[in-house]
């Protein structure tokens, strides 16, 4: 095994390079640029035997991805905000003609007001396409979970696309160690791709055809099976990524849970900080515990319920909010428990929105507002923003 | 029994054909081939591909002209009428 210290878009080429894709159609945008950046270094320099297909735009990006895994490539991209929201149209096509694509993002705010920064806006806002969606809370998860995506896409009770972020510049732009599996155990791990089905000259089809009243419902069903389906492939996968390259991986990883009173529920690099502020609590006898949820989709509801249901609190953090509403975890956790008997008091705390940093003193301020709650026996205000300058409202 | 398949992939090439689009037509272009100069310019410009070249002039394949009018607005010698279409 190899040692790097690399930037988290070298990460995330450098997994999808260990998968050996056939094509990567990318339009650069940041922070994600330097994913095809590192892709082209690695063709010119004979390293990776792929075509690279430069384009006009994110939505050319993603109808190539689409065109070329429909003709049997493994195919891979990067994206970020703006980006995304453009292939968004896309995105809905490639899931519905099952194919299983990997799209590296540096997940990033989207405008109005023009930002660069991080935030989870833009994949959350595509969560409906019938894609997957991993977060990375550091590197080296970045680099992993391309590799677990193609496994887990690929398999024939999935055939869907997946997205695997990570966070602007807190990873993208941020160099740490990382642990490079070798190829020739990622070559057992991930075997060539076989379509079923693939786009050929000598034997024409359609993909994605017409699907009137009569057939369309059961076409998103299967869709959505599949997405059922992805459950439990992604623990079998993820089992068989710790067997064979030593890391474990969750759906949903808790920290210092058992006992807790309040549980916080946080996705991508917010969680490392968000272990750091429990050891803090924990040692001036706070019964705290934090939850990193790595699996957005499917949504993993039983496990979020399983392990955090004897706690009084939970406190969700979302990096996104839907105007009108809150955030858009908050939103699933809370349905998660809807039907269960007794379930905790779950409040929802907007932060980091726009690349805003998020520090040991907010996850104290979001304990003693859940304190609050326990206290009052009752949820005053849903739905708080953290480290907000009202100074400047 | 027509079942669903993954990806909605169909495997019979050029199946379109069997589905005919002509009734979507509220419009129907009239060749007059007495005006026709045989320029073309209406199977160039026919987005459906449904206009044919034959000896006397062109002919309008109704079963999959949607009556979108292009033929008539690019013939230069205004020998394509649109006219209300009646069933």
């Amino acid at each position: 095994m190899t040692k790097l210290t690399i930037r988290g878009n070298m990460a995330t080429a450098l997994g999808a390079k260990l998968c050996r894709p056939d094509v990567i159609p990318a339009y650069p945008i940041t922070p994600s640029t330097l994913f095809p950046e590192k892709i082209s270094e690695y063709i010119a320099d004979g390293e990776l035997d792929a075509e690279m297909i430069r384009v006009e735009s994110e939505h050319s990006a993603m109808s190539a991805c689409i065109g070329a895994s429909a003709a049997g490539a493994r195919v891979c991209t990067a994206s970020a905000s703006q980006g995304i929201a453009l292939m968004s149209e896309m995105l809905f096509i490639a899931a519905g003609m099952r194919l299983p694509i990997v799209m590296a993002v540096g997940n990033r705010a989207l405008s109005a007001p023009i930002n660069i920064w991080c935030d989870h806006q833009d994949t959350i806002s595509q969560r409906d396409t019938g894609w997957l969606q991993f977060y990375a809370e550091k590197n080296q998860e970045g680099l992993d979970l391309m590799i677990i995506a193609f496994k887990v896409c690929e398999d024939k009770r999935v055939l869907l696309p997946a997205m695997v972020g990570i966070d602007a510049f807190v990873l993208t732009h941020t160099i740490e160690a990382v642990d490079v599996p070798d190829q020739k155990l990622v070559d057992e791990f991930l075997p060539k791709y076989e379509p079923e089905l693939r786009l050929d000259p000598e034997k024409p089809m359609t993909f994605g055809s017409f699907g009137t009243p009569e057939f369309y419902q059961e076409f998103k069903y299967m869709q959505t099976e599949a997405m059922e389906k992805a459950r439990e492939v992604i623990d079998e996968v993820f089992a068989e990524f710790k067997k064979k390259f030593g890391r474990e991986y969750r759906k949903i990883t808790p920290y210092k849970c058992e006992d807790a009173d309040v549980i916080i529920l946080t996705m991508g690099s917010m969680s490392g900080t968000a272990r750091a502020a429990v050891n803090k609590m924990r040692e001036e006898g706070k019964k705290v515990g934090c939850c990193k949820l790595t699996v957005y989709r499917p949504f993993p509801a039983k496990e979020i319920v399983e392990l955090t249901k004897n706690a009084k609190v939970v406190a969700v953090l979302d990096r996104d909010i839907s105007p009108g509403f809150g955030g858009a975890l908050y939103g699933e956790v809370s349905a998660a428990f809807v039907n269960e008997e007794k379930h905790p008091f779950i409040t929802n705390y907007i932060i980091g929105l726009g690349g805003r940093d998020i520090l040991i003193e907010d996850f104290e301020w979001i304990y003693e507002r859940s304190m609050d709650v326990i206290k009052k026996g009752r949820v005053e205000k849903p739905v708080q923003w953290v480290n907000l300058n009202e100074e400047v409202l | 029994m027509v079942k669903v398949t993954l990806g909605a992939v169909n495997k019979i090439a050029g199946s379109s054909k069997n589905y005919k689009t002509g009734d979507w037509r509220t419009l129907k272009p009239v060749i007059d081939l007495e005006k026709c100069k045989k320029c073309w310019a209406c199977y160039k410009y026919c987005p459906e591909g449904c206009i044919e070249k034959t000896e006397k002039g062109p002919i309008v394949d109704y079963d999959f002209c949607k009556g979108c009018g292009i033929c008539a607005n690019e013939c230069p010698f205004k020998a394509i009428e649109m006219i209300m279409e009646e069933r």
